[in-house]
């Protein structure tokens, strides 16, 4: 089962990053680009038979290490999962 | 005194920390592997700078799981002194003994640069030393030093008296030019509730001797020693 975890900083959080890349688009002329929020992303392949475990493990997964919850949060797709 | 050197894969100030401590202030060190698995033997516990495990996931990240840092956390449980230099801090938060995490440098900028810090607070092991308001002259050397926790958790250290050391300009005031990374309120390192375990960006044991700079680092590591000779000295009572 794949799962798809994607790290990024919390809203509340300064993302240098993001802000060198956004500054980047500008001079590149892309005015409409009014912001970039840089993260992280990871493909898991767990060997569980069900979405919900893959769901679960993931989560559990991302939460103890994958993301650090003082200044990130995490969103997680599993292959099969209802939208 | 006996001070423990924990060495993680990728740590590179592992040998400055040995060296200040047994040929400056002439004292035992053991360097400990982070694969062992007790610190019974200890006095003071230095976890030091570095890029652990090539600071893979996000710094400290992956040190945390190593199989010292439960003897870490018990000794630190235990009231020893616990300090983390640089990246030894990083895994101090990542490990959840200090608060806070650390972002990249807002200008996104590898420093290294003698800076000032002011220590704030003189009653922890590593700080008694020193006297309120006391400016050190210490290295920096970090990319990713920018200190960040929400404004409620900075409200609860800055009221509980847990920030330490402040970045500040010469003359011990903490203005907008003086902080290196962008760190909140010039955050440069904190303590736990207890106050044994200290975590600090800035790299007093580089800063150990004269001919290096400054040897303005060497009164947290004597002050880590008083502190045990006085506890020693209670105990004996």
């Amino acid at each position: 089962m794949k799962a798809r975890v994607f790290v990024t900083l919390k809203p509340s959080v300064f993302d240098p990053q993001g802000r060198a890349i956004v500054e980047a688009l500008h001079s590149l002329g892309y005015d409409q680009a009014a912001d970039v929020r840089q993260g992280k992303y990871f493909l898991l392949d767990l060997n569980v038979p069900t979405v919900a475990e893959a769901e679960k493990m993931a989560a559990e997964i991302a939460d103890k290490v994958l993301a650090n919850p003082v200044i990130e949060r995490f969103t997680i797709e599993v292959d099969g999962a209802a939208k | 005194m006996t001070f423990a050197v924990v060495v993680f894969p990728g740590s590179n100030c592992d040998h400055e920390a040995q060296y200040m401590a047994e040929t400056v202030l002439g004292q035992q060190v053991r360097m400990v592997w982070h694969k062992e698995t007790s610190l019974s033997d200890v006095d003071v516990v230095i976890l030091p700078g570095g890029f652990s495990h090539g600071d893979y996931l996000r710094t400290g990240a992956i040190a945390r799981f190593s199989p010292i840092m439960g003897a870490v956390k018990a000794f630190a449980e235990r009231g020893g002194p616990v300090i983390g230099i640089c990246n030894g801090f990083q895994i101090l938060q990542e490990s959840g003994l200090l608060p806070g995490a650390m972002l990249r440098n807002r200008d996104l900028r590898f420093h290294c640069e003698y800076i000032s810090v002011r220590v704030d607070q003189t009653d922890t092991p590593f700080t008694r030393l020193c006297t309120p308001g006391q400016v050190l002259r210490v290295p920096i050397s970090h990319g990713e030093g920018n200190f960040f926790a929400e404004t409620a958790v900075v409200d609860q250290l800055e009221k509980d008296r847990r920030v330490i050391f402040r970045y500040t300009n010469v003359h011990g005031e903490a203005v907008d030019a003086s902080n290196p990374n962008g760190s909140v309120a010039n955050i440069a390192g904190v303590c736990n509730e207890q106050r044994n375990v200290v975590g600090l960006m800035p790299h007093p044991e580089r800063a150990c001797e004269r001919r290096l700079g400054s040897d303005d680092g060497l009164i947290l590591f004597r002050s880590a020693m008083d502190a045990l000779a006085t506890r020693g000295a209670l105990q004996a009572v």
